[in-house]
């Protein structure tokens, strides 16, 4: 790609409300709201860790020593929805918001005023999943949700307050998904430098387009679910009770709609974005750009036609549990390619091992972890033994935390330079790379062998013969939880101030955001680049 | 899609707070309906204030966005984004009422025949009068009487269908510089509007006082009462937000060749006639 112009360089300030919090609070500008959603994602990153970091220091020794049960499974949901709606995925939207108009060469989100909505609906959501904490404390209901993040019924339709709080959470977070999503496709399909077709579209605007589309096809049948379940609970209907002809299974089966989705809904910006690192550190093009687009249209489309694979042992007849087993399988030949691609840009390239590379080459290991562990849950015969056991909690988290927050990681150590215009810390970076990966797997693979033995999952307590591997997951989450102020710290360092970079940052980038100064200015790309 | 460079600059609005307090009404709204939901009274104050929020916002960016598009801020490349948008929203409202039609499916075809399996193979002892077939209320569920698609849903398609046209009509109007057509066809389909919700609110009037038929009428009356209501509230989004287009039309805005204001209510308008068409047949008459 080469560029015929570039934007005049000049720090404009938008006129109107320009000063202190109100900037925030009102910004139309996709750079300030996409720093508002990477803080704001990284704050909850330590909310529900925090709240992770309780349950595991109850499960470092059998018995109840430090809360009841209840309390336990209220922490487990919350920290679940936490991570996934108000860490993950606005981590994602953030980079989406600070990098899709710097790298198509558009002078920001489509629709800007809308684009700071999405923002400012995530700290309602995220206030009305919490608050029942709180409103406990003075007596106000029995506390959050505490039927798991999967809100299944006939639990969910008899539990407190917190439940409801918890629809309305999803609510809000499912509206600012949506918009969002919307705002981001027309983006790409309006707002691309003259020049870019779609097959010169960055692998990363690939990625979150679809996600997009994913969201918008399945966020609203959540929203259904969420309400179906509202008025189950407080209006009187039947979708979930079988004296009214209702199931509860039905609620699975809407659930798991947007549930399955919505793993690859947080991996597809991911996917997206470890390409472009992995090119930039090998000193090579992308390997098989087109085989990772037909790819991720691949994953896309099977991911909303296998989503019973998480209940195959509800008792559904026979020729669906083949059917989704083997779809679920085909799943994995997609992934492969991905994971092909993956390794061949990085045959034979110049490598050097920067910390946003490391965390791409964490993320491919560890990540195909996942992927393996996954073929075998999606076994029918074999799932029966390990579903709802920890084998599938070490399997998601080897997905979701490697594939996805490392992978956050590796876009945030890439991309922080260009947008701070200063230098990270390379030696905390590593230090918080390795301390990272050896405490996530001290933390997660004991978790895979109390599943194969039998442990249950969302239980506080266990027989004893479970209990070392426990106690080494316990020691390990604590040093994992810790080692992330190491990120936090240097991110906050990076933002302070530092070695100064170039536009380009590291000499074997390629795109149009690296024509752009470090920082960029505030408004880029006014003049739109053009494309050959 | 963008072959050649734009002529001018691409509108970025400048900061607003409209957003922001819009999602503070939506949470005073939420907390309050939480509230009044579990039985704390001050919550129905909350709901309203919230409300109030969202209303006073919703006049408020709408007037601003109305603003804009009068004062000329608005060129082919800002309407584009406007076009695609509302396709990808409207795509998202239908994902919405997917999942309570894959409900209806999913009751009508599986759980209730299942339950009635489960009896005749029990002997016919765990619910003697319950043979699972559809429309049921379920083993436990009282008697009731389903509605019956030709007689007010039958005149409410009619109504739909027509005010489809005279929506079109009225756009002819506009693509020929008739301001009176124009009018008159927004007009008209906003009577149809009205019209249908009167029926529709008719309906459920009987329904409730003499079919039997509640939102508690097991799966039945679930499925028939979530589908049609939310139906029902998009109508009447709908016939507000055809006002007021006409509103606008009957103060000269809209031309020939710029109406995406105009062209996003209607194609709701087709819309929320589509999934009429669905109810219709899915719902009432089969
Ligand atoms: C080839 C790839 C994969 C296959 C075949 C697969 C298969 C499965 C199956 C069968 C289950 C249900 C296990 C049970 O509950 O008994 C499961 C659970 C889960 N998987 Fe995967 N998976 C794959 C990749 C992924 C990826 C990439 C992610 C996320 C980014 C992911 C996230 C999850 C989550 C979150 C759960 C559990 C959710 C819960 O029950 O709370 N999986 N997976
Ligand atoms: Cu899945």
């Amino acid at each position: 790609m080469s560029i015929a112009t570039t934007a005049p360089d000049h720090t404009h300030h938008d006129s109107g409300y320009s000063g202190g919090l109100l900037r925030w609070l009102t910004t139309t500008n996709h750079k300030d709201i996409g720093t508002l959603y990477m803080t704001f994602a990284l704050l909850m990153f330590f909310v529900g860790g925090a709240m992770i970091l309780a349950v595991r220091a109850e499960l470092f020794q059998p018995g109840l020593q430090m809360m009841q049960p209840e309390f336990f499974n209220q922490l487990i949901g919350v920290h679940a929805l936490v991570m996934i709606f108000a860490a993950l995925m606005p981590a994602a939207t953030g980079f989406a918001n600070w990098q899709i108009p710097l790298m198509i060469g558009a002078p920001d989100m489509a629709l800007p005023r809308l684009n700071n909505w999405g923002f400012w609906l995530l700290p309602p959501a995220a206030t009305l999943l919490v608050l029942p904490f709180a409103l406990a404390l003075f007596g106000i209901g029995d506390g959050a949700l505490a039927t798991g993040w999967t809100m299944y019924a006939p639990l969910s339709v008899q539990g407190g307050l917190g439940v409801d709080f918890a629809i309305f959470a999803v609510h809000l977070f499912g509206i600012s998904s949506v918009m969002g999503s919307i705002n981001i496709i027309v983006t790409i399909f309006n707002m691309r430098a003259p020049g870019m077709t779609m097959m010169k579209l960055p692998l990363f605007a690939w990625g979150w387009l679809i996600t997009a589309f994913l969201l918008i096809a399945t966020i609203p049948v959540l929203a259904g679910a969420v309400t179906m379940l509202l008025t189950d609970r407080h209006f009187g209907t039947h979708f979930f009770n079988a004296a009214g002809g209702g199931d509860p299974i039905l609620f699975q089966h809407l659930f798991w709609f947007f549930g399955h989705p919505e793993v690859y809904i947080l991996l597809l910006p991911v996917w997206g974005l470890i390409p472009h690192v992995l090119s930039t550190f090998s000193r090579k093009p992308v390997y098989g750009y087109k085989a990772q687009v037909y790819a991720f249209i691949a994953i896309g489309l099977l991911s909303v036609v296998v989503w019973a694979h998480h209940f195959l042992t509800v008792g559904l007849p026979v020729p669906a549990l083949i059917y989704f087993m083997f779809s679920t399988m085909a799943i994995s030949l997609p992934l492969a390619v991905l994971f092909f691609c993956w390794i061949a840009t990085m045959w034979r390239g110049s490598i050097s091992f920067e910390t946003p590379m490391l965390f791409a080459i964490g993320f491919i290991v560890l990540f195909g972890i996942a992927g393996l562990t996954g073929l075998v849950l999606a076994d029918v015969a074999a799932d029966a033994q390990y579903h709802h056991s920890y084998f599938v909690v070490a399997h998601f988290h080897y997905a979701l935390f490697t594939g996805g927050i490392m992978g956050v990681m590796t876009g945030v150590y890439y991309w922080l330079p260009k947008w701070t215009g200063h230098m990270y810390s390379e030696t905390l970076g590593k230090w918080h790379f390795w301390l990272t990966v050896v405490s996530f797997n001290l933390t997660f693979m004991p978790q895979f062998f109390l599943g194969l033995a039998g442990m249950p999952r969302r239980i506080p307590d266990y027989a004893l013969q479970f209990a070392e591997f426990n106690a080494i997951s316990t020691v390990g989450s604590f040093i994992l939880g810790i080692s992330q102020l190491l990120f936090a710290w240097n991110i906050w360092q990076c933002v302070r101030g530092g070695a100064k970079v170039s536009g380009k940052v590291w000499e074997g980038a390629d795109g149009l955001e690296w024509q752009l100064s470090s920082p960029p200015p505030h408004h880029s790309w006014e003049t739109q680049p053009e494309v050959k | 899609m963008n072959a050649a460079p734009h002529t001018h600059a691409y509108y970025v609005p400048q900061p607003s707070l409209y957003p922001f307090v819009l999602s503070g009404g939506m949470f005073l709204l939420l907390l309050g309906s939480i509230l009044a939901m579990n039985g704390f009274g001050a919550g129905s104050w909350v709901m309203l204030g919230g409300s109030g929020v969202i209303v006073y916002v919703l006049f408020g960016w709408f007037g601003k966005v109305i603003g804009e598009s009068q004062g000329g801020s608005y060129r082919e490349w800002e309407d584009k984004s406007f076009r695609y948008g509302m396709v990808w929203f409207i795509a998202s409202e239908v994902m919405f009422f997917a999942a309570f039609f894959g409900a209806l499916f999913y009751v009508r075809t599986i759980s209730v025949p299942e339950l009635g399996n489960m009896q005749a193979a029990h002997g016919a002892t765990l619910w003697p009068d319950f043979a699972g077939t559809w429309p049921s209320a379920g083993p436990k569920g009282a008697a009731f009487t389903p509605m019956a698609a030709w007689g007010i849903p039958a005149i409410n398609t009619a109504l739909l269908l027509s005010s489809g046209v005279t929506v079109t009509w009225a756009h002819w109007g506009l693509l020929q510089n008739s301001r009176r057509q124009l009018s008159l066809g927004l007009a008209a389909t906003v009577l149809l509007g009205i019209a249908f919700l009167v029926l529709q609110a008719y309906e459920y009037h009987h329904a409730y006082t003499e079919m039997g038929l509640t939102l508690g009428a097991g799966a039945y009356g679930a499925t028939f009462f979530m589908l049609t209501g939310f139906h029902g509230f998009h109508v009447t989004l709908g016939a507000i937000m055809l006002s007021v287009i006409l509103a606008r039309s009957m103060q000269g805005h809209f031309t020939a060749d710029r109406h995406f204001g105009f062209e996003a209510v209607t194609w709701y308008w087709h819309f929320v006639d589509v999934v009429w068409l669905l109810l219709f047949v899915v719902v009432y008459w089969l």
